[in-house]
């Protein structure tokens, strides 16, 4: 199985890889169109800012790539968040994978919303086996409304997706390598999507 | 919901963790990798390593530690002590830590929370505040709450948030050590003063003292070192006691 983690320099990966690694897989880190294409799972990680994470994308022609992709795709965090049409923060255009817009929380909540939350209404195989009401680690200022795409959703100032997901595409909010034994079994899933 | 955090703090001198007794099933409390596990398994919500050592090597020792935690703890940690450039921060990101945390530094030169922001997001810098109440209100203080200056911790605190950091870690110099509670006036001031999320530090000796944090102090989160290392409450109970009494936890 080969799982190629998309490398464009957006934010700290090093985590990715040691969940990974806690699981017994070794991931690569991979800009090369080619190698990204020929992976049996792809994870597309991101922390930072928006529009100049989308400007890395664009820049190594990564951005007209990824919705190209036809195995398993995990966005997290800002990769979600990017998988989108659109995000309020550096008003960016997204890859247009998951039809909604991406906005920031209002301010009668603390902005970044950091701390572990709960995942609720969960319809999607890579939360197979873990229970509603699980907690996760989450920390964002801009966050996902619900739309159809929602595959599980938490609350902070209204409810949000928490995960989405539209065919071979899965976005997760929250942050699977840090969310102990439940991101962990979320990220078994993920791999268990090949055999 | 949101759940509020608990966070051990853990203070490490040349790669080793300093304060603590060996609690069962723990080969070596010195050991920050099994400490920061066995906590984690306990519940902690989040784990911060504060670097008090002074070497030369200290960079190079603790990116090396830092990358052994991320590859070992399944839950998020900062850490801090000493950290005062971009290239500091960058190393201990790349090598997994989750958030760093700045404190004189940041005084000395405010344009460097700008920075670290614009560089790495606002969600991995925390800005850490020693204060002391005093004839003229609350000031900040240096080095380890060692160096009195005259800066109004308020305006201060604001001027953090308004840089873009995503949390402040407020210690109460006067209430650090003496385990008779936080200092919960002045964090809910706090919390009415900014809008990021506050760690509440210094203080905590009782259940009902976290307890306390939350409600009245209206913290995000609660950060307390001796009464974990030398376990006088097991992190376990405290949140069991706290979802008891109506404060959102992870359990």
């Amino acid at each position: 199985m080969k799982i190629v983690l998309i490398n464009y320099g957006a934010g700290n990966i090093q985590s990715i890889l040691f969940a990974l690694e806690r699981l017994n897989v070794q991931a690569v880190l991979s800009d090369d169109p080619e190698e990204i294409r020929s992976a049996d799972l792809v994870i597309f990680p991101g922390v930072g800012e928006a529009s100049s994470a989308m400007a890395k994308l664009q820049a190594s022609s990564l951005d007209t790539l990824i919705e190209t992709l036809k195995q398993p795709v995990l966005g997290i965090c800002l990769g979600m968040q990017l998988m989108c049409n659109h995000s309020e923060e550096g008003n960016t255009k997204g890859l247009g994978i998951f039809d909604t817009s991406v906005l920031r929380f209002p301010e009668n909540v603390k902005v970044p919303q950091i701390g572990w939350n709960t995942i609720n209404e969960l319809r999607s195989p890579l939360f197979n086996g873990i229970k509603e009401g699980s907690h996760v680690y989450t920390v964002h200022s801009y966050y996902a409304p619900l739309c159809k795409d929602t595959s599980a959703v938490s609350d902070y100032a209204e409810p949000y997706s928490a995960a989405l997901q539209r065919d071979n595409f899965y976005g997760l909010q929250f942050h699977p390598e840090k969310s102990s034994a439940v991101g962990s079994k979320i990220l078994s899933n993920f791999l268990n999507m090949v055999s | 919901m949101l759940t509020k955090r608990i966070i051990p703090c853990l203070d490490i001198l040349n790669g080793r963790t300093v304060k603590g007794v060996n609690f069962v099933g723990l080969r070596d409390a010195g050991d920050p990798v099994e400490l920061g596990r066995y906590y984690a398994a306990e519940g902690a919500d989040e784990l911060v390593f504060l670097d008090i050592s002074a070497t030369e090597e200290k960079r190079k020792t603790l990116a090396a530690l830092v990358r052994h935690i991320a590859a070992e703890v399944d839950i998020p940690f900062t850490v801090g002590g000493g950290i005062s450039s971009v290239e500091d921060v960058d190393i201990l990101l790349k090598n997994g830590a989750d958030k760093v945390s700045i404190n004189s530094s940041a005084v000395r030169r405010p344009e460097l929370i700008s920075e670290l922001v614009g560089k790495f997001g606002s969600q991995c810098i925390v800005v850490a505040i020693d204060a002391k109440e005093g004839k003229e209100g609350w000031k900040v203080h240096l080095v380890g709450g060692k160096v009195a200056t005259d800066i109004d911790f308020f305006s201060w605190a604001e001027e953090v948030a308004e840089r873009g950091a995503g949390e402040i870690l407020f210690t109460s110099m006067d209430h650090d050590g003496t385990k008779a509670g936080f200092a919960n006036e002045t964090l809910a001031k706090l919390s009415e003063r900014v809008n990021i999320p506050i760690i509440a530090s210094g203080g905590a000796g009782t259940m009902s003292h976290f307890k306390d944090a939350f409600h009245s102090g209206k913290a995000d989160a609660a950060l307390a070192a001796s009464v974990f290392h030398f376990k006088e409450m097991q992190i376990r109970d405290l949140k069991k006691y706290l979802k008891k009494e109506g404060i959102p936890m992870r359990i």
